[in-house]
């Protein structure tokens, strides 16, 4: 299956996929409609030191434990990409202690968010690798 | 001392951000390693206009677009003799008291000869060609050529070419050294010469060894500084190029600041860490055409006469009867760098006004070495602001065997041109050290911009080639009935070789 990677030799830094996900994931067609003056939650979270930078988001685990602890069926593997239902989600945070990553955060309007790729969003593609400037970021089997 | 408080220079550019556009991302400010952008303490993104030299970074990184880069129209009273820049140069000398830099090629308003040259396309006559539908030869090999046909005594053609470079089209990555440029850079300079079958050159700083595996599409080089040079570095490209000379600055040498001597480049040049890689302004042991014969043997045993061995000069006004003696020299490939060659640094006042245009340097030459006969002794390749694949034809058309590309190579990678290349903060990871700044430039990315590049310029040469009902670079080379002038004086015709557009 087709996962996001990150090769750290070539991020910048720069913080820009934060920003496409978050644009990718608000429903507006403008960006600037989309993030001024708005304090961005991105399911994608650069961590930066010590001259070394990479982005973090969801690996989509084949042994997921976020799915493994979810007390209300609400994550689910559909296709091998982690699902949330935030109908059945009853906001108790279970996986965002369980999950080893950090990559599911509490959501601004649902309980929790989680990257899905950007298959159910208006991008299509996974908007942190379409945007990234050194191709840092890729969607690609391994 | 000089300065007394009173700042005398206006930052030559502005940054102009939409503050309806700007969502405060920051990736300007992480991005500019001039530190122009920032954040007041409001949340709001400012920038300060004296650090920026206008190299496009955060204008090509910003996600909403919000940025421009403007040039100050702040005016000195306006005057024809003394400009703005002469006015702001000298400032700057008072201040400094030093020798201006300056990096990449001559930006002064002197003709472009290229320019004033006009291509040939058959018309009822002749047949043009349509390359998309029949073979167009584009692969140049670069060399003595033989004088005559040797046959054994049975009648058999004896092979008596002399070592060659082939290329698959006319172009070539022209020298820029590992120190001046990154390690990104030369990666994916190897690399998309190795896919594109082409050669690029190792300038002068010897050859990293992780890129002794693209040996056969390197051409390696031996400048006045020697530096990096031994006998596994020479064999390890496909031909050997000593440097005399460089079109942004011939007569002078080089100078890379001993900070800029670290770890890898350290141990490539073959110097000391921290010490000042110095290349004298003159070969010490070339004084003379015979001299440089006893280089070029020296170097050709070295390879057991294996390798070409090419001379860069630098085109100056002598430079017909110097490369005549060149050609004499046992050389097999003479290469001429113009007045706008590039440089990652060069005294302000030697790259804008030392030197002459590559275009009439070029014709000089080549109807120099045709009119002594010695024109096969050598294959001619140029370089020096080759800007597109209309100018690669126009210098074949003028005789160039092909074509060195250093700037178009450079900006292909990602450079804008803020002609800052001296500072060490190439915001683009081509001209920088530092690692940061090295990173930007992922090869992956680059050598395949660079492959796009030629390989789009490939298809116009065999466009235009065909347009002429020409199917071979060869029947192009040295043709300059294919070549007509405009704006031009009798006298530039004249070294030109060509006629006047109508004639």
């Amino acid at each position: 299956m087709k996962r996001v990677y990150v090769n750290e030799e070539w991020c910048l830094g720069c913080h820009l996929c934060e920003y496409q996900c978050a644009f990718a994931n608000s429903g507006e067609t403008d960006m600037v409609k989309a993030l001024k003056g708005v304090k961005i939650n991105p399911r994608i979270q650069v961590e930066e030191g010590d001259g070394v930078n990479f982005a973090v988001q969801c690996r989509h685990c084949e042994e997921p434990l976020c799915v493994k602890g979810c007390i209300s069926g609400a994550l689910s593997i559909k296709d091998g990409v982690i699902h949330l239902d935030e109908n059945k989600c009853v906001g108790c945070y279970t996986c965002v202690l369980m999950c080893p990553y950090g990559a599911i955060m509490p959501g601004n309007g649902t309980a929790v968010q989680k990257c899905e790729l950007c298959l159910n969003n208006s991008c299509g593609e996974p908007a942190c690798v379409k945007g990234c400037p050194n191709a840092a970021i890729v969607y690609e089997e391994r | 001392m000089g300065n007394n408080g009173i700042n005398y220079i206006h930052p030559e550019f502005e940054v102009v951000r939409d503050q309806d556009k700007c969502i405060a991302c920051r990736v300007c400010e992480r991005q500019c390693a001039n530190e122009v952008h920032y954040m007041d303490e409001d949340g709001v993104m400012r920038a300060d206009n004296s650090k920026c030299v206008n190299c496009h970074r955060c204008v090509s990184l910003c996600p909403t677009g919000a940025l421009k880069i403007v040039k100050s129209d702040h005016t000195f009273r306006p005057n024809g003799n003394w400009t703005p820049q002469i006015i702001t140069e000298l400032y700057r000398q008072a201040g400094s008291g030093g020798v201006l830099l300056s990096s990449m090629g001559n930006p002064t308003n002197l003709p472009v000869y290229w320019d004033r040259l006009l291509l040939n396309a058959s018309q009822v006559t002749n047949p043009s060609i349509d390359p998309l539908r029949e073979p167009m030869e584009t692969v140049t090999f670069l060399g003595k050529k033989p004088k005559e046909i040797v046959r054994d005594e049975e009648g058999n053609i004896v092979n008596n070419q002399t070592p060659q470079i082939r290329l698959n089209t006319p172009i070539m990555f022209s020298a820029m050294s590992y120190g001046s440029i990154s390690y990104n850079a030369h990666a994916s300079l190897a690399r998309a010469a190795t896919e594109l079958g082409i050669c690029y050159n190792t300038g002068e700083g010897g050859l990293h060894e992780d890129f002794y595996q693209y040996g056969p599409n390197t051409i390696v080089q031996v400048a006045s500084g020697r530096f990096g040079v031994h006998k596994a570095y020479l064999e390890a490209g496909c031909a050997v190029e000593i440097k005399i000379g460089q079109g942004a600055k011939p007569g002078i040498g080089g100078h890379l600041p001993g900070a800029k001597i670290v770890g890898d480049i350290s141990r490539t040049r073959m110097i000391p860490e921290g010490s000042d890689a110095i290349s004298p302004a003159p070969h010490h042991d070339i004084y003379s055409i015979e001299d440089l014969r006893q280089l070029v043997y020296s170097l050709k045993e070295a390879t057991e006469y294996n390798k070409p061995v090419i001379v860069k000069i630098a085109a100056v006004h002598n430079v017909a009867a110097i490369a005549s003696g060149v050609a004499r020299s046992g050389a097999d490939i003479i290469a001429i760098d113009g007045f706008r060659g590039g440089t990652g640094a060069a005294p302000t006042r030697i790259r804008d006004n030392v030197g002459i245009p590559i275009e009439l340097a070029l014709a000089s030459v080549d109807s120099r070495l045709r009119e002594e006969g010695i024109r096969d002794n050598v294959s001619v390749v140029v370089g020096g602001s080759i800007r597109s694949a209309a100018d690669v034809v126009k210098a074949i058309a003028l005789g160039a065997d092909a074509c060195y590309i250093g700037t178009a190579a450079c900006l292909a990678m990602g450079c804008h041109l803020c002609r800052s290349c001296q500072e060490g903060k190439c915001n683009w990871g081509i001209a920088t050290q530092r690692p940061e700044l090295v990173k930007r430039l992922n090869p992956n990315i680059g050598s395949q911009r660079l492959v796009n590049l030629v390989n789009a310029w490939t298809h116009e040469i065999k466009e235009i080639m065909g347009g002429m009902g020409i199917n071979s670079i060869e029947s192009l080379r040295g043709n300059r009935l294919m070549l007509r002038g405009v704006g031009l004086n009798q006298k530039e015709l004249e070294i030109l070789g060509i006629k006047y557009a109508g004639e």
